[in-house]
């Protein structure tokens, strides 16, 4: 079996595996990361979307091997949600109601974290377009599309204050 | 559902690969992208024996000016293609029918060659490499090939690459200025194959259409070139009863499938106002 070494939610494992594994069975019985659910199984419904190597990808229609020597972020290495350290993601999310049974939820908000590293304010048809692989059939995507625009204010927000911090921080050093 | 079991070989280069494939046998697949190969793999409509991983041959992925032509490599993923600048300047009609390709998460994997490979009637790039007259570089022990794309689809998911042969670049002769593209699809959702695709390029001078390019997706069990169109349009004045006209003889010569998405027929009448579409984006009216 190939050995292989990945990074997955800040956490370096090694491990050997069977060439036909799939990296959505590696996270979930292997590793016990079982935040990422298995939806369609035929890679439509967009439920098991994680990051490799910061790009959005269905990790059912990826081989654990494929994923060696790469870079995996789940939901589960985004933050713990009511904690306050949960990604602005998830907090919209919760905040604009954008789930009812939750079950595409893990993958919306992966692609949806995607969509906004291309696009840090996009339109609300920019985000339908952007994530048009993620299937839900409970809210009809008004409210997605809501907790996306929230999300991406805040990010954005955010980013603007950390430069801040940082410009204040020079200018702190400078005088 | 879980793949069959296989033997994996992970390539470090184009001349690995194809000695891995050499010795595999009949039973090999190259994985490219796996984007339409896992789901294959997975519903077990293909158990190959051995896969060939050619994913981390950086070399494959580059795309390159050639002077008269782009060279792009196999494994650029169709995320790279839609955002490289010399495909969108030389090859807008790559970029505008790869931006419609399924979805984002399988544009990030799925690659230009593994599309093209996997010879599916009802994918969208074949029907533009045929419309551009591409030509496909296939390498095998015997040495390295050109393939025309007029003779690179031969039947329904089959193309004319021999078991031991890797497609490792595409060819495609730039566009010059005067020309205008467009890639018109018909599908139910993102991820869905195209009902009906139309690509289309078309080069004006002074109000006439004087060069047109124009190629079928799903209407037969390989793509297929609207030689009825482009020879009704070409020469004509451009308006949009010409277009519409040159529209209308877009299921000549055709044999489109029936299945659960539409019948023939249905087919036949959607290629004729895709086409008008198309035409008439294409040649700015």
């Amino acid at each position: 079996m190939p050995p292989i070494r990945v990074e997955i939610d800040g956490t370096a494992y090694e491990d050997d595996v069977e060439p036909r594994l799939l990296l959505v069975h590696y996270l979930r019985d292997r590793l016990g990361k079982v935040g990422t659910p298995i939806g369609c199984d035929t890679s439509n419904c967009g439920a098991c979307t994680v990051l490799l190597d910061g790009l959005s990808a269905k990790s059912c229609a990826v081989l654990a091997v494929q994923a060696d020597g790469r870079d995996v972020t789940t939901i589960e290495g985004l933050g713990v949600p009511g904690t306050g350290r949960e990604h602005p993601m998830q907090r919209a999310f919760h905040e604009e109601h954008a789930l009812q049974c939750g079950y595409c939820t893990p993958g919306m908000i992966m692609a949806a974290i995607d969509l906004l590293r291309e696009n840090a304010d996009p339109s609300a048809d920019e985000i339908r377009q952007g994530l048009e692989g993620n299937l839900c059939r409970c809210t009809g995507y008004q409210n997605i599309v809501r907790a996306v625009r929230r999300a991406s204010a805040d990010m954005r927000q955010g980013a603007a204050q950390a430069q801040d911090a940082v410009q204040g921080r020079e200018r702190g050093a400078a005088s | 559902m879980i793949p069959a079991k296989f033997e994996y070989v992970r390539a470090a280069s184009a001349g690995e690969a194809v000695s891995a494939l050499a010795q595999a046998g009949e039973d090999a697949k190259i994985l490219a992208g796996g984007q339409s190969l896992m789901p294959l793999l997975r519903l077990r409509l293909a158990y190959p024996d051995a896969l060939i991983d050619v994913g981390r041959i950086e070399a494959l992925r580059e795309i390159r000016d050639e002077g008269g032509a782009l060279l792009i490599g196999a494994m650029a993923t169709h995320h790279q293609v839609v955002r490289d600048p010399l495909v969108r300047a030389h090859a807008p009609l790559i970029a505008a029918a790869t931006a419609t390709v399924a979805d984002p998460a399988i544009r990030h994997r799925g690659t230009f060659g593994g599309a093209l490979a996997h010879a599916d009637p009802a994918g969208d790039l074949p029907a533009v490499a045929l419309a551009l007259d591409a030509v496909l570089l296939a390498r095998s022990p015997r040495g390295e090939r050109e393939i025309p794309a007029a003779d690179f689809f031969v039947d329904w998911m089959t193309s004319a690459l021999d078991p031991d042969e890797l497609l490792t670049g595409v060819r495609v002769p730039k566009l010059g200025p005067g020309w205008g593209v467009h890639y018109e699809k018909f599908h139910r959702t993102a991820q869905a194959w195209a009902i009906v695709g139309v690509a289309c390029a078309v080069r004006r001078e002074r109000g006439a259409v004087e060069d047109a390019r124009v190629a079928l997706t799903n209407m037969g069990p390989v793509p297929v070139r609207a030689t009825a169109v482009e020879r009704f349009i070409e020469g004509r004045t451009v308006s949009s009863s010409s277009l519409r006209a040159a529209g209308e003889r877009a299921a000549e010569g055709t044999s489109p499938p029936t299945d659960l998405h539409g019948s023939a027929e249905y087919r036949a009448h959607l290629a004729t106002v895709l086409t008008a579409r198309a035409l008439t984006a294409a040649a700015a009216v």
